[in-house]
């Protein structure tokens, strides 16, 4: 009996890029459905009614949410293909340490570069910083999860999707600042599983005009 | 609170928790630690002046908790009691089916994401604010509530990682007498959890695991005390 997997997600959304690299990762099938989140569907609110939000990943009938959470699940149930998280509790835990990093601080200061006006130069510094840290932390290793493609390389990704918009849109570039980061990226983008799971470019861009039109943001 | 200290003459495991007597997030370590019988030494941190050490350990958010094992810092306190339950594999909190283990995790994060975050509102806010943010409280109790359902704790038989996680209710309910509030899990509107609140709190180690209850009622009243509440 097949394994029934559908993922409700939304097509820009950070969030579920990282499951569908996940998904991809561990080569599964599954349907896509694309959430209108200004109009959400009688399953999404069914299967998340506590928090009614993308990414849902549906198994066998079974809603799992949270983006971090669903990783987690795809990669102890799907155990045999490309694990994402090393077996060693210390490194697994330093694993999720920088993964909740990445969701809480990176998350937050994405968010204040477009959507605070005024404090443009403050937003760009602390966002580099907290890069950079990031990148201290990649050191010379191609992947966060060492030699191979990981949980905090799946989490980190989609960022790097939105940083082109976030380049433009906040006038700034991280190529000088975090050069091992941009090589990280570019090598990341080489595998199949990540580059067919992250959104075009421009289309992104064209999206986040409208969302700032929608924020009331010019 | 003293520091427990105890060393073997043998190459043992050298386990640190830094801390604060009135966090949770602390609290929820010192839980963990001892459902596994694992000796630690404890070491109680000062936020307005910070220990080198913690400093060193957590370089990155600089709070507390921070497990230290082996000399290997862990830090974020739902990450560390993962970290636990896979070093020291027995009285697992938990589960090991996989859907059953993101069914915790996702519980567990309400806790840190919804109730928390109120909680800490409801002791800043005042008037209508605080009767509004103590609503939103008691929806989110009525959430765990109808997740809880028959079972006696959110991790089974005996506490688990949601149960650990939501001891965010201890620190709320002693917060809410403090200050004078109006009851928030009163029995009448949460049969269920209310009970499961008396099992949690009469447990062996996680009574252990609470702020003196004196000191812990002082220590909201001078912080947050005075105008909030009717008297």
């Amino acid at each position: 009996m097949a394994d029934e997997i559908i993922l409700l997600d939304f097509w820009p959304s950070m969030f579920g890029m990282k499951v569908r690299i996940a998904l991809a990762e561990k080569g599964l099938k599954y349907e896509y459905r694309d959430e209108d989140l200004f109009n959400k569907g009688p399953l999404l609110l069914e299967m998340n009614p506590i928090h009614k939000k993308i990414p849902v990943l549906i198994h066998n009938g079974k809603p799992i949410c949270e983006s971090q959470i669903i990783v987690q699940y795809i990669d102890e149930v799907w155990k045999d293909k490309s694990p994402l998280l090393p077996s060693d509790p210390y490194h697994r835990a330093q694993a999720r340490f920088w993964a909740d990093y990445i969701d809480k601080k990176l998350h937050l200061l994405g968010q204040r570069l477009w959507r605070t006006k005024g404090e443009e130069q403050e937003a760009n510094k602390e966002y580099i910083e907290c890069l950079k840290l990031l990148e201290g932390e990649l050191g010379d290793k191609p992947y966060f999860g060492g030699e191979n493609f990981g949980f905090v390389d799946v989490n980190l990704m989609p960022y790097f999707s939105w940083l082109y918009v976030f380049e433009i849109a906040a006038n700034f570039s991280i190529e000088a600042e975090c050069p091992k980061l941009i090589t990280w990226a570019k090598r990341c983008m080489e595998k199949e599983s990540v580059s067919t799971s992250l959104p075009d470019r421009q289309k992104l861009y064209d999206f986040f005009l409208q969302l700032k039109k929608w924020h009331g943001i010019e | 609170m003293a520091a427990i200290s105890l060393q073997t003459a043998t190459m043992a495991e050298e386990v640190k928790l830094f801390g604060t007597w009135a966090s949770p997030f602390s609290r929820r370590i010192e839980v963990a630690l001892k459902l596994k019988g694992v000796q630690f030494e404890y070491i109680e941190e000062n936020l307005s002046n910070k220990s080198p050490a913690l400093l060193k350990y957590n370089p990155v958010h600089k709070k507390i908790p921070v497990l230290v094992h082996n000399g290997k810092p862990v830090a974020e306190s739902l990450v560390i009691l993962e970290y636990i339950d896979e070093t020291w594999k027995h009285n697992p909190i938990l589960p090991a089916d996989p859907y059953e283990k993101a069914m915790a995790r996702f519980w567990a994060k309400y806790m840190d994401d919804k109730l928390w975050p109120a909680a800490t509102k409801v002791v800043v806010s005042k008037g209508e604010e605080q009767k509004a943010v103590i609503e939103e409280i008691q929806e989110q109790l009525k959430t765990l509530e109808s997740e809880l359902k028959e079972k006696k704790f959110f991790g089974g038989e005996s506490l688990g990682f949601v149960d650990i996680a939501a001891n965010i209710i201890v620190f709320l309910l002693v917060a809410q007498e403090a200050l004078g509030l109006m009851e928030i899990l009163t029995e009448e509107k949460f049969p269920v959890l209310h009970e499961w609140y008396q099992r949690l709190v009469d447990d062996a180690v996680f009574k252990e695991c609470v702020p003196p209850r004196e000191r812990h009622l002082g220590f909201f009243k001078a912080r947050f005390g005075s105008s909030t509440a009717s008297k």
